[in-house]
């Protein structure tokens, strides 16, 4: 007997919740509990008080399983509200990415060159060392890494997805 | 103004929320609580002997009165002895609010003596949960608690009290209880269901052919209201009934239209008209895979139309049609109102009752007779003979005795059946007879038990002599954890491996021990004189009785087969299933 896997699309959720102690686990408890995947997580305060937090999930599921993700998020006591963002539409994502490169001569000068395009910015140098600092959408990081790996990638450090709808409606 | 200490502010908030009873067991971390109690003098307290039976204690008197349960136990091990009964509230829907100790603030995650994430550990196996760290905050979330246990899907609801907020004081003043209500944040679950949605059920319902109510937990707790809704929807729309474990009684078990419990141990009748029906209203049930058995062939030829309480339950197994979130009385109430208005005629269910009356003619919770052994399900039988004109309270234990008591003994009215249905605890029945007792003073309260479940809270026998409680126990003892060596039969060829249940105690001297008294029965002609001695006794009795050693509880649908697979007494089988049936549970 073999266990089946479902096929699984990849959604970006808002999760508005009271900035409360022990939010974080139970957000991802109930994600571990329940079997579901967790491909980034993010969470801030997001209010002057500091009451309100707002939590960026990145999660694979079917359709169905995303239905239950966000009702099951939806009836935790300490969550506002939940938003699918990839299923309601248009939305910005972004995320920042530090990544250390080593590296002298040619290396060095063509791992400037690729910051350039990529719009990364040099926020640490040594005469062998850059730490750029990369903001975008999950594919342009992960094709920046890459690039960097050709020219003496040490280390990266990655913040995950924060995302927001497009418009002029709150989610 | 004076202030008063953590440990006084919580009893005072207890009696303003008309707490009467508590269940729970003292220890270091929660002795300034139970000090403050006993200065107090207003809460009556159960002292149970195991904390795991003080959350059963609580969820039968939740379940049988409708009020919500409350348990007090002390940090580390009172906290997670506790996690059982907690998860099993939660399975089951149980209003409950489990107080717990904490080590002091200071100590906390420095590996304290009797110190335990509780927290952490119930975070997932309760409704919400806190930890109190300020005792001018202990007052609103206490109250907050109840709100959320009470309130929506009820459930259990744990707060951690360290021993140093216990002990420190702070300003309290009273409001009233009802405030929490309107003004939290986040929690507003919804009641009432959207009035589009309702009409579009009443359309459903009216052009249905062959419809079925499929009701379930829900109803019961929305109160005894729900169900009498129940019952005027069942009279004006003429359509049959049935009901999942935890629903049974919402429905009156003599009504025509009573098809008996669906699903693994459901009636022939139940299953196949929801296999063959074109409309399923369900209300208060979540399709459970107990229920539902192979889902790619549950109900296949039907419409769904789905009402619950939490979001969350709808489309989780099943895809219904028309999903309606609100409370089970309030939706059933909007239903029976716009049904009526509309001056819909009773539909004409001649020819979808006449199907149904072939399946009801197979009989299949018929089950051969025995002159030589008390057959189990004669002895459910003969106790439902001796009692119902009396109503009863049964709880029972998990295994094959629950499943015969919930096919054989006939509830007529809701809140008088308690037993463990989503977590499935054996342990369950001696401790929810005891809250349940303590919540109906004057009612008849019997655990239907297997030999085996008993023993798992069998010390509790103690909690009831201490407080004069006449809670009856009756044993079904066939020798055998029996529904494990019943799957052990069907699927494993008769391999038993550890279901005999060797070196029994003697029940009748262990009941005497703890000052119960003990009755045997052990032939055919010894049931109804011994369940009459029972009765006839003011005051805790076990009962052992005798059944058949290899009975197996059919009807059953085997984990995995569809409705319309089921095995009768007459297709018993045995043998040896493939490895996808073996992973199923």
């Amino acid at each position: 007997m073999h266990i089946q896997q479902q096929t699984a699309e990849r959604h970006t959720l808002a999760v508005i919740v009271d900035n409360e102690p022990g939010i974080l686990a139970r957000i991802a408890g109930l994600f571990t509990a329940r079997g579901y995947n967790i491909e980034s997580l993010t969470v801030s305060e997001i209010t002057d008080d500091k009451a309100v937090s707002r939590i960026t999930i990145v999660t694979s599921a079917s359709p169905a399983v995303l239905e239950q993700i966000v009702a099951q998020l939806d009836r935790l006591v300490p969550v506002h509200k939940v938003r699918d963002l990839t299923a309601e539409g248009d939305h910005v994502e972004r995320e920042l990415a530090l990544v250390k490169v080593r590296g002298i001569g040619d290396h060095r000068i063509e791992a400037l060159r690729l910051a350039e395009v990529y719009r990364a910015r040099v926020v640490d140098a040594t005469i062998s060392s850059f730490v750029f600092e990369v903001t975008g959408g999950i594919d342009k990081i992960d094709k920046f890494v890459t690039l960097m790996g050709e020219v003496g990638l040490i280390e990266v450090a990655r913040t995950g997805i924060v995302a927001i709808s497009r418009g002029k409606e709150a989610a | 103004m004076t202030e008063k200490s953590g440990a006084d502010i919580l009893i005072e908030t207890l009696c303003d929320l008309g707490v009467e009873i508590v269940f729970g067991y003292p220890g270091g971390a929660v002795l300034p609580i139970y000090d403050a109690m006993f200065r107090s003098g207003r809460i009556k307290h159960i002292l149970v002997r195991h904390e795991q039976a003080a959350t059963h204690a609580a969820e039968g008197y939740a379940r049988s009165t409708g009020k919500p349960g409350v348990v007090l136990v002390t940090s580390g091990p009172g906290a997670t002895n506790a996690v059982t009964g907690i998860t099993d509230a939660l399975m089951d829907s149980i209003p409950m609010v489990v107080l717990t100790g904490q080590v002091p603030t200071g100590l906390i995650g420095t590996d304290a003596f009797q110190e335990a994430d509780t927290v952490g550990i119930t975070r997932h196996c309760s409704k919400h949960n806190y930890l109190v760290k300020d005792p001018a905050r202990l007052a609103e979330t206490v109250k907050e608690a109840f709100h959320i246990a009470t309130s929506g899907r009820p459930g259990p609801v744990v707060v951690d009290i360290p021993k140093d907020v216990q002990v420190a004081t702070a300003r309290y003043v009273r409001t009233p209880a009802t405030t929490t209500a309107t003004v939290h944040k986040t929690y507003r679950p919804q009641i009432k269901a959207d009035q589009a949605l309702i009409e579009q059920a009443v359309d459903m319902l009216a052009a249905a052919e062959r419809p079925i109510l499929y009701t379930g937990g829900g109803i019961i707790n929305a109160g005894p209201g729900a169900s009498q809704m129940l019952r005027e929807l069942a009279r004006i729309t003429g359509a049959p009934v049935t009901s999942t474990l935890m629903g049974l009684g919402a429905l009156p078990a003599s009504s025509p239209q009573w098809l008996g419990m669906l699903g693994m141990h459901g009636t022939y009748e139940a299953n196949h008209a929801m296999n063959q029906a074109d409309l399923v209203l369900c209300i208060g049930a979540r399709f459970d895979d107990r229920v539902t058995g192979r889902l790619d062939a549950f109900s296949p030829n039907s419409r769904k139309v789905h009402i619950d309480i939490d979001r969350s339950s709808i489309n989780k197994n099943v895809r219904v049609d028309l999903a309606i979130v609100a409370d089970a009385g309030r939706a059933l109430e909007d239903l029976v109102r716009v049904y009526k208005a509309r001056r819909h005629p009773k539909p004409d269910l001649t020819d979808w009752w006449q199907r149904i009356e072939t399946w009801r003619a197979v009989k299949s919770l018929g089950f051969p007779a025995s002159a030589k052994e008390i057959m189990p399900q004669h002895a459910i039988r003969a106790l439902w003979a001796a009692t119902h004109h009396r109503n009863p309270i049964i709880t029972t234990e998990v295994g094959q005795h629950q499943m015969w008591a919930a096919q054989h003994f006939d509830f007529e009215s809701p809140n008088k059946w308690l037993t463990s249905g989503g977590l499935g605890t054996m342990g369950y029945g001696l401790p929810a007879a005891i809250g349940a007792q303590l919540g109906n003073p004057g009612a008849l309260v019997i655990d239907i038990a297997g030999e085996a479940s008993i023993q798992m809270n069998i010390q509790e026998l103690g909690t009831a002599t201490q407080y004069r409680l006449p809670v009856k126990i009756f044993i079904l003892n066939n020798q055998y954890m029996g529904m494990v060596r019943q799957w052990q039969e069907l699927t494993y060829s008769s391999r038993y491996s550890e279901s005999y249940s060797d070196a029994l105690p003697d029940f009748v001297r262990l009941g005497e021990a703890y000052g119960w008294k003990g009755i045997r029965i052990e032939g055919p002609d010894q049931l109804d004189g011994g369940i009459a001695e029972m009765l006839a006794y003011d005051g805790p009795v076990i009962v052992d009785c005798r059944v058949a050693q290899l009975t197996n509880c059919f009807p059953m649908i085997p984990s995995g087969a569809a409705h319309t697979d089921m095995l009768l007494y007459s297709s018993e089988v045995s043998g040896e299933m493939d490895d996808s049936a073996k992973a199923l549970v």
